[in-house]
């Protein structure tokens, strides 16, 4: 039989707010151990939550640009569990009124494009960070995460492959990079993702047992989670086996998922209404002005890119994939306007030297002026194509200008017919047996000829001059 | 003055220290002085540091001589221990926070040291506030100093006896279910719990987080009117807090109450009710008649579900807000665990006393998968009711008058095997925590056994004005609170 994988996620992502949720203490990452903390954070008695006026309008953001419906009035709730480094002995997150819902985004697997609805989005705060010593059995806490900001993004089980679900994850936080509320950093775990996933029947509509996957920092391993537990609870089904709800850790090391816990040591968390924080209300003058503040998005500007720029729908996709590298590329536009050749640029050079360098587009030490300069030189004639990816390599690893480098290289394209046809002859003359072979028939000894012509001018030689000098000259 | 420093009101007392006829470290020394000699018996303070208290007294009189005073500069009060005070250990009389030394102040402790008052230390109480008699305390009953046989009342205990025996000029205490003025009542004082939302909880270890406020024990209505004053307004760092302008509470004293509207809600005075408590309230009702005050008869029909209501709400807040005391960061930790688990188990089951163990586990119910819309979420339905009754009663009046308690102070020991017989002794109290008003518990006779008796007048959501003018148009042609206990 074959089987459809059901898949959802939940997204939880750091908000890039100076301050914590519920108190004044930094955000920043990294500091010594409890440096970032005060009596509120630190769960000591008779403290009370304020909340950050800035959380709620980042997840207002967010809950915008994932067409969600905010509500006008959503409450915190106590999710209640005992853990150390959970120092109110809760967490404070939103359960029954969350602050958006109903939503949807757009991703294309494959070619096809799909939408994914979006549940919910709702506001909480981090746990600490548990620290576990080497040689004895003591583990220690920092409480420096500990009320960092965090919106939850849970998604409708709408996804049906590892591809469509790691597609998801990346525009989400695609979006989440343009709206720059969150870093995206999965590693360091400013972005995580659970996953719930189940097997059907294919054509079946019903759900089937899910089981929920945690430990997944990056898109490789939530791709090769997901695969490993399709295979297994294919596996279990083709034999007739169930599929126990339970909750599973992705190993990445064993590249498996092994149970976590079953659905009987599931915790109990008591959600109940914060009393501690009055409901959030939101007037519809406060959603207008964050839609006003919204940036334009990657879904609408990878449509503009391919109306107004006429590029082709994969290259819009990979510049806007990034935005940063859609800034750049427009802003080279201003100043030279031949948008596909620069975005060929883009997408084969810059993307491929930047990588080599291990580099973002941020620091990318050529500025969108001086990609413009040197594909302007091609466009005069000043240097060839190929010189010019020379240049290219040079001018990112100095961040030179081009100019310079052709200068100092000497690289300028001899576009002097009479003195390329003094060459030409030359070779000409010294390669008789090939003019012969030429005559004979064998026209693709063209590209030989040229190639000769380039060695001796070390590639400076404007090339369709070459071509057309060399077709004249050995006409019969 | 021939009477004793410690014996005065704040009223008495301010103007005499302003005018520098007596100094804050006179007072002040009075008080501990009197603690010393008295309170062996009565254990109302947890804590007293008479070291801070006398350094605090100096920094006081620096201040009444540069002129820049406030009515409480100078005057040494109590607070419970359920109020966190920086550099002064605060317990809540836990033995799980018995080593706890807060690294910051309360909004109100901030307030009270800015205006100039004198902490002479810590008050008893019942564990957490959870009690009504003060023997829930980890570190021993308090004691009534009318009768030291019989409970104060609870759970500020500690805060009534130290007015009531004047171990000092005014305490500072909290009120979840009554825990202000049942004490107040039992020990013949004043006791004032604010509207929901008047005075910060910053800085109040929580209890039942939507029914927690704190107030004020004093010897009279013109203290109250005065302490509150100093600890009431809204607060940014407490959510709850309401942002409204704070009146002058001393312009509601001396007023009259004629053809003022007073609600009898006749559910308050039905069987249960102690005969002498009833013939007392009446009689205060009587003299309020007298005043030309105006009694309508009310009802809050929802009155019967107010004790179930209370008990699920409270427990289930509670037992979220106690969850920190987890041995992990501060407080007592049991020594012997060796796992996580056992860290849990063994700090809190050593730490938390029985009644703290007991609504843990009840509010732990509560709030449990599957129950929690058949026990919390249906309490704070009916919580809604509740609210509603009062607000159509006080549409028909401006306050309602009804004794505080259904009995006098009962003797120590008398009912701490009967939790349920316990908890009907608020079942007067409860009601104004669950709709978020204002009430006050005045003195309004004594018992054949010589034990206080109180007066209940509660009130408008904000509208704290109107009960300190009825409180003390009360006070004011009635002599019980001038009665003091022997000691
Ligand atoms: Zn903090």
């Amino acid at each position: 039989m074959e089987y459809e994988p059901v898949i959802g996620l939940e997204v939880h992502a750091q908000l890039l707010t100076q301050s914590k949720i519920f108190c004044g203490c930094s955000t920043s990452f990294g500091a010594p151990p409890n440096t970032h903390t005060c009596p509120v954070c630190l769960g000591m008695p008779g403290v009370l939550p304020v909340l950050n006026k800035q959380v709620v309008e980042f997840a207002i953001k967010m809950g915008l640009a994932t067409n969600c419906q905010i509500a006008p009035l959503s409450r915190f709730a106590r999710k209640n569990y005992f853990y150390p480094d959970l120092p109110k002995g809760y967490q404070i997150s939103q359960y029954e009124l969350p602050l958006a819902e109903h939503g949807f985004i757009n991703i294309e697997v494959n070619g096809t494009r799909q939408q994914v609805r979006i549940c919910r989005i709702h506001m909480e705060e981090d746990a600490g960070k548990l620290i576990h010593d080497e040689q004895r059995p003591v583990s220690y806490v920092d409480f420096n995460r500990t009320g960092v900001p965090l919106i939850e993004i849970v998604s409708e089980p709408d996804l049906h492959s590892p591809e469509a679900a790691v597609e998801y994850l990346r525009s989400l936080r695609n979006i989440l990079l343009y709206l720059e509320i969150c870093d995206g950093n999965m590693e360091e775990g400013s972005l995580r993702c659970d996953a719930n996933i189940s097997l059907r029947p294919m054509g079946s509509q019903e759900l089937g047992t899910r089981t929920e996957l945690k430990n997944m920092n990056s898109f490789r391993h939530l791709q090769r989670a997901l695969e490993y537990e399709i295979r297994r609870q294919r596996a279990l089904l083709i034999n007739g086996e169930a599929v126990i709800q339970e909750t599973r850790l992705w190993d990445e090391a064993q590249n498996q998922t092994l149970s976590m816990r079953g659905k009987e040591e599931a915790h109990d968390y008591r959600y109940f209404p914060d009393p501690d924080l009055v409901p959030v209300e939101i007037s519809p003058d406060w959603i207008e002005a964050v839609r006003q503040s919204l940036p334009e998005l990657p879904e609408a500007k990878k449509a503009r890119f391919m109306a107004d720029y006429g590029l082709p729908e994969y290259d819009a996709g990979v510049l806007t994939g990034d935005k940063a590298l859609a800034q750049y590329f427009e802003d080279c536009v201003q100043q030279f306007d031949r948008p596909k050749q620069i975005s060929n640029w883009i997408m084969s050079e810059l993307l491929r030297e930047l990588k080599k360098a291990e580099r973002g587009i941020e620091s990318c030490l050529v500025t969108p002026t001086a990609l413009a300069r040197l594909l302007s030189l091609i466009e005069q004639g000043t240097i060839s194509g190929k010189i010019a990816k020379a240049v290219f390599e040079e001018m990112i690893v100095s961040g030179k200008e081009a100019e310079a480098i052709v200068q100092a290289r000497g690289l300028v394209q001899i576009s002097d017919e009479a003195a390329l046809e003094t060459l030409a002859r030359e070779i000409l003359a010294a390669h008789a047996p090939e003019v012969a072979e030429y005559q004979g028939g064998k026209t693709k000894l063209m590209g030989f000829f040229v190639g000769q012509m380039m060695k001796k001018t070390k590639g400076q030689a404007n090339p369709k001059l070459v071509n057309q000098l060399f077709a004249r000259l050995l006409k019969k | 003055m021939s009477e004793p420093l410690y014996s005065l009101t704040i009223g008495q007392l301010s103007p005499l220290l302003h005018q520098g006829e007596v100094s804050p470290q006179e007072v002040t020394q009075a008080c501990l002085d009197r603690i010393a000699a008295l309170d062996g018996q009565l254990n109302s303070y947890l804590t007293v540091d008479a070291e801070s208290a006398l350094t605090q007294a100096r920094q006081a009189e620096t201040r009444l001589r540069s002129g820049e005073v406030t009515p409480l500069t100078g005057m040494p009060l109590a607070i419970k221990d359920v109020i966190v005070t920086q550099g002064l250990r605060t317990t809540c009389a836990s033995r799980i926070l018995s080593n706890f030394v807060p690294p910051y102040d309360a909004t109100v402790s901030a307030k009270l040291r800015g205006a100039g008052a004198i902490f002479l230390g810590k008050t008893n109480m019942d564990e957490f506030a959870m009690g009504s008699s003060n023997e829930n305390s980890s570190f021993g009953a308090a004691h009534n100093p009318w009768n030291r046989d019989y409970i104060p009342g609870g759970s500020s205990g500690g805060s009534a006896v130290a007015v009531a025996a004047d171990l000092c000029l005014g305490s500072v205490a909290s009120d979840t279910g009554g825990s202000i003025r049942q004490p107040a009542a039992h020990c013949g004082v004043v006791g004032f719990k604010p509207t929901y939302g008047r005075v910060s909880r910053f800085g109040l270890v929580a209890f039942g987080s939507s029914l927690d406020q704190i107030g004020t024990i004093t010897k009279d209505v013109t203290d109250c009117a005065l302490l509150l004053q100093a600890i009431a307004g809204y607060d940014p760092k407490d959510s709850t807090s309401v942002n409204l302008l704070v009146p002058d509470y001393a312009q509601s004293l001396n007023q009259e109450i004629w053809g003022l509207k007073i609600g009898i809600p006749q559910e308050y005075y039905g069987a249960g009710l102690d005969a002498e408590v009833a013939a007392a309230v009446q009689q205060a009702l009587d003299t309020l008649t007298s005043l030309g005050a105006e009694l309508v008869e009310v009802s809050l029909p929802h009155t019967d579900y107010v004790v179930a209501t209370y008990y699920l709400i409270a427990p289930a807040e509670a037992s979220s807000n106690l969850a920190r005391y987890d041995g992990v960061k501060y407080g007592y930790r049991d020594p012997e665990a060796k796992n996580l688990l056992e860290l849990y188990n063994q700090t809190r089951s050593q730490g938390f006393g029985a009644e703290v163990r007991r609504r843990i586990m009840l509010g732990t119910y509560a709030l449990s998968a599957g129950y929690y819309e058949a026990y919390y979420q249906k309490a704070s339905q009916v919580r809604t009711l509740i609210r509603r009754d009062f607000e159509a009663a006080l549409a028909r009046c401006a306050v309602l008058a009804t004794p505080v308690t259904p009995t006098p102070a009962f003797r120590i020991g008398e009912k701490v095997d009967d939790p349920l017989a316990m908890y009907m002794s608020d079942i007067f109290t409860l009601s104004a925590n669950l709709a978020g008003i204002p009430g006050i518990s005045v003195p309004c006779g004594l018992s054949s056994q010589g034990l206080p008796i109180g007066l209940q007048l509660l009130g408008r959501h904000f509208d704290e004005a109107t009960l300190i003018q009825v409180a003390h148009a009360f006070e004011r042609h009635t002599d019980f609170h001038r009665a003091k206990p022997r000691l």
